[in-house]
């Protein structure tokens, strides 16, 4: 026995094959957070002498921003998609198949991929930034508010990598130093370039 | 009291959901039911199903309506067994 609204849900993704659809918006948006947050920070971190309360809101903007873009830009695409799908559907059964699981999937997938999309991305640039917030509120880290959220961000690219690993079925390590290299010429650019 | 014992069902379902899970709900809508299902023909996007539903008391309407919420059509009632119930 499973709880029914939960297994509505598995049934939704299963229907709508969606749950590989969120998982690659996950990573790609949530990766997209994550080299955000890292081109702000190493940024700030160059530029020095910027305070904690200009870096936190404007992290925080673009965080917001990303999550927007996110939520907008996969809800509408995937509506689309999903209109377009159910309708050669009903063409093919030659019948409506309005209040049908099917009907309610393509109403609902957008919804679902649209915050895995949003969210993701916000997720990964609030527990960036976590190191700025302890700083301000007057914690002590070993590093800088800036090297330790860049720190973290390095983490959490590295952590993208092994789940990519994880899902492809590959060798984990070598996974997440693939996507560590990618961050790394990424800050070698900002520091080169900034 | 005539109660339907055994129904056999020509369904045109989409490919999504699985065969075990549109069996699943048909099941789920008549308790102690044995449903058997045969996956006749395969399309581009449907499928042609055989459905067998043996039970005690089965009822049409409510299979049908377990049919159509999984965006499955019934094409036709292809068999059908009743059988006359002595009422206690």
């Amino acid at each position: 026995m499973s709880f029914e609204p939960f297994r509505k849900i598995q049934q939704f993704i299963s229907i709508s094959q969606s749950y590989d659809i969120a998982r690659r918006y996950f990573v790609v948006n949530s990766f997209d957070g994550a080299l955000t947050m890292l081109g702000l920070l190493l940024g700030f971190y160059v530029s020095k002498g910027v305070d904690l309360a200009v870096a936190i809101p404007a992290c925080l903007g673009a965080a917001i921003a990303l999550a927007m873009s996110g939520l907008t830009s996969a809800y509408l695409s995937e509506k689309a998609e999903r209109k377009i799908e159910f309708k050669k559907l009903q063409d093919a059964m030659v019948s409506d198949l309005s209040g049908s699981a099917q009907d309610k999937a393509s109403r609902w997938v957008p919804i679902w991929v649209a915050l895995i999309n949003g969210l993701s991305p916000l997720l990964m640039s609030l527990i960036i930034i976590t190191p700025l917030w302890l700083v301000q509120l007057g914690f002590e880290l070993p590093l800088g508010p800036f090297q330790s959220a860049i720190g973290v961000a390095f983490v959490l690219i590295f952590l993208l990598g092994v789940f990519l690993g994880r899902v492809s079925r590959t060798f984990w390590l070598f996974s997440g130093l693939q996507t560590l290299v990618i961050a790394l010429i990424t800050a070698f650019l900002i520091y080169v370039l900034a | 009291m005539i109660q339907i014992k055994r129904l056999v069902l020509d369904v045109l379902k989409p490919h999504q959901p699985y065969v075990s899970e549109f069996a699943r709900a048909i099941a789920s809508k008549a308790e102690g039911s044995y449903v058997k299902l045969k996956v006749l023909e395969m399309d581009d996007k449907t499928e042609t199903l055989e459905i067998i539903i043996e039970g005690s008391d089965l009822e049409l309407d409510a299979i049908v309506s377990a049919i159509n919420e999984m965006g499955g059509s019934l094409h036709s009632v292809d068999g059908v067994e009743v059988m006359n119930v002595k009422e206690e």
